[in-house]
């Protein structure tokens, strides 16, 4: 039987401690310390950098592609390496970093926005989507089809976030005309220069008029 | 990016309560440029208000003047029906901003404070006055092609890098704002300032204070409107320069006319010399060509950037004779 696979920084009902438990037993830790072999211990398990770890942390609940996490995160989080990082949802791309490229392009609460410029400790209870949430088992989404048979890519690293931007430009009803869509997509860059069918695939899938 | 503390304020005035003198405390909207800013160590905070919660969204149509929340989204303002009716030069220049994803993010008191774009401001290595006082201009000789033409000094030549402020100054907007000593009006024009010895100051708002509204009174700059946005690709780039025109035709006789530039400036720079030139004259493309150059007059190249001087009249013409054309 697979044994459930837990994220370090991930706080579970079972395990959760508040911050006042916390300083309670750190409060022990320094009474421990006075004794010289426990100092060593501490030093060995590196106590001291886990507890400035954990003080310098925020508590974050987000729904991240319909499954709910309770974390505790630094404050400099972004929502791009929250997903990348300590979700290990490798799908969404960090491809600039400042928000130049769109690869990092999620929806968040239904709205496409960059992950790399979000502070993910401001994403309180969000619900995410990322490109692994929208297929549906081995079904895949409309939209992730049409990139498929339109050839919608070449490398692939900026395909995630074509995608997601695709679905919202539709839903957002600015892909009504080729011009409309290339300049509502113009936040996307393929530096492989797949635009074309790009904007085929996101066109396909507008007049298929399926539901997103 | 170094870390940080944040607290979510509540209220504008406990937003502003917790703001300290020096700049280890800032507020944060949108975070599109905050974020960005502080990935690159160009600002290091060591606490940030995030000021989401505040009741600042609306968008409302009062008597004589529309009113927009400071909170309120680029993508909101720039897609809201009523704005595209009655202000459709604001929802052209906010549509040509960024891109779709940073106009969901980014709101409208963020886009009036968003730094400048010079890359010596953003390089931490580079000399820059605006980021470090008495640091240097390295654009003045440098690599300075995006820089300004209008209103510089020996100090910086960076533009300010808004698209929607350009429609805004252009339209008499004014902003409100919250501080200790209590609320305050500015008239947008006067909001950004020019660089002068203290370029680090981008804009008269005082330590401490909250922008919390814009105001647009109403006027009848409905149809004869453009956004002209001269750029390196069509789309998702900064203006190398841009022109906000909007006309009140009679007859093809332009009764009254608001004009301003971005890309030009440390401040979204209004033409009103060329504005009262305009009034009273029967729209044509020589008098267009006449507001064109008489719009430039004054303007000074740095080397990169001299082609700004022509681009710019040439916008200038083209951007009236699209919205005359309307």
């Amino acid at each position: 039987m697979a044994s459930k696979k837990t994220n370090e920084n991930e706080v579970t009902p079972e395990n959760s401690n508040s911050r006042r438990d916390f300083i309670k037993k750190s409060g022990l830790f320094t009474a421990l310390a006075l004794t010289p072999s426990t100092l060593v211990v501490a030093s060995e398990n590196k106590w001291d950098e886990k507890i400035a770890e954990y003080l310098e942390t925020v508590p974050l609940s987000i729904e991240v592609n319909g499954k709910k996490h309770n974390l505790n995160i630094e404050p400099r989080t972004t929502l791009l390496d929250l997903l990348r990082e300590q979700l290990q949802l490798t799908g969404t791309k960090k491809g600039c970093d400042h928000g130049q490229c769109g690869a990092c392009t999620v929806h968040v609460n239904g709205t496409r926005i960059l992950s790399c410029l979000s502070l993910a400790t401001m994403q309180q209870n969000a619900q995410v989507t990322t490109i692994e949430g929208l297929s549906k088992g081995k079904k895949l989404h409309p939209m992730q089809e049409a990139f498929i048979k339109n050839d919608g890519f070449q490398c692939g690293y900026c395909t995630p976030g074509q995608i997601m931007s695709g679905i919202a430009c539709i839903k957002e009803g600015h892909a009504n005309s080729r011009e409309e869509i290339k300049e509502y997509m113009s936040g996307n860059i393929c530096r492989c220069g797949a635009y074309h069918n790009i904007v085929d695939a996101i066109t396909e899938v507008k007049e298929g008029g399926k539901e997103l | 990016m170094k870390n940080f503390q944040i607290i979510k304020a509540l209220s504008s005035s406990s937003a502003v309560a917790s703001i300290t003198k020096d700049t280890s405390v800032m507020f944060i909207a949108g975070g599109t440029n905050l974020v960005d800013l502080m990935k690159k160590n160009v600002v290091a905070p060591d606490k940030l208000i995030d000021i989401n919660a505040l009741d600042l969204k609306k968008i409302e149509f009062l008597n004589g003047k529309v009113s927009i929340g400071a909170l309120a989204k680029n993508s909101q303002v720039a897609e809201d029906q009523s704005i595209k009716e009655k202000l459709p030069l604001l929802a052209l220049a906010l549509a040509a901003g960024a891109s779709q994803q940073i106009r969901h993010m980014a709101t409208v008191g963020g886009n009036m404070l968003q730094r400048t774009r010079c890359p010596y401001f953003y390089n931490t290595d580079m000399p820059c006055n605006k980021r470090v006082p008495k640091s240097g201009c390295g654009a003045i000789g440098g690599t300075n092609r995006m820089a300004a033409v209008f209103g510089t000094s020996d100090s910086c030549i960076a533009v300010h890098p808004s698209d929607m402020c350009v429609a805004l100054a252009a339209l008499d907007a004014t902003v409100l704002v919250e501080g200790p000593k209590g609320k305050r009006q500015i008239n947008f024009t006067d909001f950004h300032r020019l660089p002068g010895n203290t370029p680090e100051k981008d804009n008269t708002l005082e330590i401490r204070e909250l922008i919390t509204s814009i105001e647009i009174p109403d006027n009848n700059f409905t149809k004869n409107v453009h956004y002209l946005k001269v750029r390196d690709r069509s789309s998702y780039a900064f203006a190398l320069v841009s022109v906000a025109v909007a006309l009140e035709l009679k007859n093809n006789v332009i009764s009254n006319a608001k004009l301003a530039m971005g890309g030009v400036a440390h401040k979204p720079w209004r033409l009103t010399e060329t504005e009262d030139f305009l009034k009273g004259k029967t729209a044509s493309e020589d008098i267009f060509k006449q507001a064109g150059k008489l719009g430039m007059k004054g303007a000074r190249g740095y080397g990169d950037n001299d082609f700004k001087l022509t681009l710019g009249a040439n916008a200038i013409t083209e951007a009236l004779t699209i919205a005359a054309s309307k």
